[in-house]
């Protein structure tokens, strides 16, 4: 083997590394999957305020010692009755209710973190921390990956066409309430994974990206729940390897590389790219003329 | 109202019913959007659901689809309460073309596809039974050519007719439809209310919501008028009278009145009116509708 390919194989053969290269994709996968629904229904923004909602949900938890997976579920559900109560009792719009509501926890987040620093690194929330993540964490974020995709696996066509058009999902029989409550427990549960791997900052780009980049290459809602999950699991895959290269930054770099991505298809699409419209529009001005 | 005289009903299509009795719905907000309102319709019905907006047109729809609940009366379809009856796929739904994400990555037959999910597994796997319905909805609205396209590529009638074809898929006895005139030609309307109409010879219900008061008469046998009530209920012919709809509308119509020697010199007493909200005008001469000629 030459020094070079020795050299990249190193990654490889430490075990933490190989952690932190599946449970990303893991997670990448799945967050994924859940970015073709949300980017669809406008409610991209929901992914972040619900990563910054948990915070001081997962610093709780590390006080007192409780799974983390716990914290973030109470302060998720606490976040999604504060929104809901600011936005019926007062006249303000839902973009302004969203905004208030993750960074007054958010800040609480930050502020419980330096009230009792020993409690936890702040920073491995925010950023996020793969590559130190402890074994028990491991098994939380694998089990809320599997139980996620597998929930997705089933549901996935029904909650397109809730999401589609939901007086058609009731007119066959589909319970839509229900459904919206799976899928929204099943994001918060996502939210709170990808919080280890890439953190709160990049949890929305986790929701985003891989969704908003597929819709531009397809037009069938199947194909862009797989081109979805495979831009999202070899992404968080390469991005963890890579950062081992980088010296940390995982997050970084996983979002980055979904940011190329997202950008080669936003020129080159096929369709629905930026040059593709500008051959189109050739075409049919070449076409026009006489 | 009657149940239809002739035997014309197909044998899958017997018994589609709607029942309202003494529904009233009021939302958390405490405003009541409908109260008291009772009407019955049979199969082989066209029924026109029409008022001013915020009559409670959208309300009754969303207390037949189960979105609401009634604060109090009841909701029988064929028989059934709204959920059961949801569950065996008895109504269909034709929404208004404002409620669609029309850049929502889906392609025409994968619309009409949708209308097979509740007759299929949990998996929603569509079978060759399921494929061929798909095949006959989308040839009988006469899509066939559009099947691969994305929704948003088509034109306002033809988005129409997909979702037609997809209620078409689902067979389902009741056929509700929303608006279902608004922002499409001439040619198409005249496509879609000739569906419609075989559609109600094979026995189907279809309540229709609609503004465009001037086709009412052409194809609906029956009409519902509301104002946060039922004002009138019953065949058009006697439901649909300038007295009752000067009653549902109250000046929000533009109302033009012609007669006497300003409309001809001779001695027919007869006046013109014409009452619009600005889609197709509904004409009255004397006291009754004029149907077009080119109708059965």
């Amino acid at each position: 083997m030459s020094a070079l390919a020795a050299e990249l194989w190193v990654p490889f053969t430490y075990g933490y590394m190989l952690k932190a290269m599946w449970v990303s994709a893991l997670v990448g996968g799945v967050c994924a999957f859940l970015s073709a629904y949300l980017m669809l229904k406008g409610w991209s923004l929901m992914g972040d305020a619900l990563g910054h909602s948990i915070v001081p949900g997962v610093a709780a938890a590390y006080l007192i010692g409780a799974p983390f997976a716990v914290g973030a579920f109470f302060a998720g559900i606490l976040a999604s009755l504060a929104m809901n109560f600011v936005k019926q009792k007062s006249r303000l719009r839902e973009d302004a209710v969203i905004g208030l509501v993750f960074t007054a926890l958010f800040a609480l987040g930050v502020l419980m973190a330096s009230i009792w620093p020993t409690s936890v690194n702040i920073q491995t929330i925010v950023l996020g921390n793969i590559l130190a993540i402890a074994d028990e964490d491991v098994v939380q974020v694998a089990i809320i990956a599997a139980v996620s995709l597998a929930i997705m696996a089933f549901l996935w066509k029904d909650l397109m066409v809730t999401f589609f058009d939901e007086s058609h999902a009731r007119s066959i029989g589909l319970d839509t309430t229900f459904l919206r409550i799976v899928f929204f427990t099943v994001l918060s549960a996502c939210t709170v994974a990808a919080l280890q791997t890439v953190g709160a900052c990049l949890v929305i780009a986790m929701v985003v990206t891989p969704g908003a980049t597929a819709y531009l290459l397809t037009d069938r809602f199947g194909w862009l729940v797989v081109i979805s999950i495979a831009l999202g699991t070899v992404t968080s895959f390469v991005g963890a390897y890579i950062s081992y290269f980088l010296d940390g930054a995982t997050g970084g770099v996983i979002v980055s590389l979904q940011t190329l991505l997202f950008l080669a298809a936003f020129w080159l699409a096929p369709r629905h790219g930026v040059l593709a419209a500008r051959r189109r529009r050739r075409l049919t001005l070449g076409g026009a003329a006489p | 109202m009657n149940v239809a005289a002739e035997p014309r009903l197909a044998p899958d299509a017997l018994g589609a019913s709607i029942l309202l009795r003494d529904l009233s719905v009021t939302y958390p907000n405490g405003v009541t959007a409908v109260r008291d309102a009772s009407f019955a319709l049979d199969p082989g019905t066209i029924c026109a659901l029409v008022g001013v907006n915020g009559s409670g047109k959208s309300t009754i729809f969303k207390a037949i689809m189960g979105f609401v609940k009634p604060s109090a009366g009841e909701v029988r379809l064929c028989g059934l309460p709204v959920d059961a009856a949801l569950k065996k796929n008895i109504v269909a739904y034709v929404p208004q073309s404002e409620d669609i994400d029309w850049n929502f990555p889906v392609l025409v037959e994968q619309v009409v596809m949708m209308g097979r999910y509740g007759h299929m597994n949990f998996l929603r796997m569509p079978s060759r039974a399921d494929r061929y319905k798909v095949d006959q909805a989308l040839e009988r609205v006469g899509m066939n050519d559009w099947r691969k396209r994305q929704i948003g590529e088509l034109s306002g009638g033809q988005k129409k007719r997909v979702f037609l074809a997809r209620s078409l898929a689902q067979e389902g006895r009741i056929i509700l439809l929303d608006e279902p005139f608004t922002g499409i030609d001439v040619k198409t309307e005249a496509a879609i209310i000739g569906l419609l109409r075989e559609l109600r010879a094979a026995g189907h219900l279809m309540l229709v919501s609609t503004h465009n008061l001037g086709s009412v008469p052409d194809f609906c046998d029956h009409v519902v008028l509301l104002n946060r009530t039922v004002l009138a209920a019953g065949p058009t012919a006697e439901v649909f009278t300038r007295a009752n709809l000067e009653r549902a509308f109250g000046g929000v119509l533009r109302d033009f009145r012609l007669g006497g020697r300003h409309l001809h010199d001779d001695d027919d007493a007869r006046s013109l009116t014409v009452l619009t909200d600005d889609e197709r005008p509904l004409v009255f001469y004397g006291g009754k509708t004029q149907p077009r000629e080119d109708e059965p």
